[in-house]
């Protein structure tokens, strides 16, 4: 989907009124479109290459890819390095920032850096403790959590200050998202931190992976409730699971990752364990799709990133639409 | 100690209302404190203020209490040290993500709010820590704040 007033890959699309961006994400989700985001694999490399090829397995299947800030608390190549790669050929990015590594300095710095490079999406996330990475002897940072770094961005934007008041004389023009996992206990809280999280600015909330379907109708039966659903869009998580194996390693060791025994039973009773996760991630999207107030999927196919293509395509998630995609 | 700090959450109703009675005597004394100084009166307040929420809330003493409205449980427990709700890694027996063996800090967070009935003082978004105030009289400076002098 390419809009009349494409610019030049790297700058930004004219912003209308309403928006809070120059980008093509936040105009899919306004226009009322079912948005796919999916989530890029960063490279443990210094090669641009590795990067631009990783992306191009997206290509016409995705609005938007959220680049992870060493995920798991495992280091790998930056959020913002990938987003500065991407953003020059014109992809929309989602810039994640945990609040793990780095003060509120470097945070505000980073920001107006991304902004400039062209991102014109964050997403705000605590991030994951040092003990569950590869380098559990690092200090966790820990000086803002996702909420009050929502404020802040939401500040530098709205506001044109530092958290200091310093003024800043060209804000940084970003569509802010915030993470949301409504299978993790204290269940009857996780909708009210949503709420905060959008009264924070979140103007978008992507999910952890749903693979439990009836949990995330009363989650979101809530969050209608709390009148939410009219203050942000919510994007659920989807992924492909590789096997039943990998699936019940995933529930005992990757934090805040609910999989009910239901769907390690199916993986387990399938001839080809791995179509069989494809299938039922496509299986999933139909699913979500029919709960009111989720406006797209985000998918996390982790090491499977070649399938989503596959699962973009039959899901048929896009109802037919082409996102944009690199000129060849 | 993790059996006092259990006990406080479970008992934060009346805590609650102990805290808030320690705010109206403190505001009573505010003319005479305010006399002798607030600057010459922290390191003492600081220190007893250790002791008891140490004791009884495993405070951290961060500076800038926010027990009324975390339901009497010290958010700086938490090992993200998050003051505005739990991460999304907590386990499905509400154990922390980070120390299983340990509840989640707003686990008990949220049981303490619904004793108090502040389950709208827990939306309540609280500000990043201001690192100077570690080790300051978090008292002092809510009744500052309350009395209208300086923060």
């Amino acid at each position: 989907m390419r809009f009349d007033d494409e610019p030049t890959p790297g700058e930004g699309l004219p912003i209308l009124p309403g928006h809070s961006s120059p980008g093509r994400f936040e105009r899919i989700l306004r226009a009322g479109k079912f948005a796919v985001t999916a989530e890029i694999a960063p490279p443990d490399s210094a090669d641009p290459a590795d990067v631009f090829a990783r992306a191009a397995l997206f290509d016409g299947y995705v609005d938007a890819i959220n680049a992870t800030d060493s995920s798991g608390a495992n280091c790998h190549m930056s959020s913002m390095g990938i987003c500065s790669l991407l953003t020059r050929k014109g992809y929309a990015m989602i810039l994640q920032q945990s609040c793990r590594d780095r003060n509120r300095i470097a945070m505000q710095g980073d920001i107006l850096g991304a902004a400039a490079m062209g991102v014109c999406n964050i997403l705000c996330l605590s991030g994951d403790g040092v003990q569950s990475g590869d380098h559990p002897e690092a200090k966790p940072v820990f000086d803002m959590d996702s909420i009050s770094a929502l404020g802040m961005v939401r500040r530098m934007r709205d506001e044109q200050q530092f958290m200091s008041g310093r003024p800043i004389s060209s804000p940084p023009r970003l569509f802010l998202g915030a993470a949301a996992n409504p299978f993790a206990p204290p269940l009857d809280f996780r909708p009210q931190r949503m709420a905060k999280k959008i009264a924070a600015g979140a103007q978008f909330i992507q999910t952890q992976y749903c693979f439990d379907i009836e949990r995330f109708k009363t989650f979101m039966a809530q969050v209608r409730d709390l009148g939410l659903l009219e203050k942000a869009y919510v994007l659920a998580g989807v992924g492909p699971l590789a096997s039943a194996k990998a699936a019940d390693w995933i529930r005992k060791n990757v934090a805040g990752v609910h999989i009910p025994d239901a769907v390690i039973d199916r993986l387990a009773g399938a001839q080809d364990q791995k179509q069989e996760g494809v299938d039922l991630c496509i299986d999933l999207i139909e699913q979500v799709r029919e709960i009111e107030g989720v406006s797209g999927v985000h998918i996390m196919a982790y090491r499977m990133e070649d399938r989503i293509g596959e699962i973009v395509t039959r899901s048929n998630a896009l109802d037919g639409r082409e996102p944009w995609r690199p000129a060849a | 100690m993790k059996a006092v700090r259990l006990w406080s959450v479970r008992n934060a109703r009346w805590l609650k209302k102990v805290y808030d009675g320690l705010e109206w005597i403190l505001s009573l004394l505010n003319p005479i404190l305010r006399r002798i100084g607030y600057d010459r009166l922290d390191k003492p307040f600081a220190a007893v203020e250790g002791v008891v929420k140490g004791f009884l809330f495993d405070s951290q003493s961060c500076g800038q209490c926010t027990l009324g409205e975390t339901g009497m449980a010290c958010p700086m427990n938490c090992p993200k040290t998050l003051r505005n709700g739990p991460c999304g890694g907590v386990r499905q027996n509400g154990g922390c993500e980070i120390e299983p063996e340990m509840t989640c800090v707003w686990v008990n967070a949220w049981e303490g709010s619904q004793q108090i009935g502040a389950e709208q003082t827990i939306q309540i978004i609280q500000a990043p820590v201001d690192n100077r105030l570690k080790g300051r009289s978090a008292w002092l400076r809510a009744l500052r704040i309350k009395v209208g002098s300086a923060s």
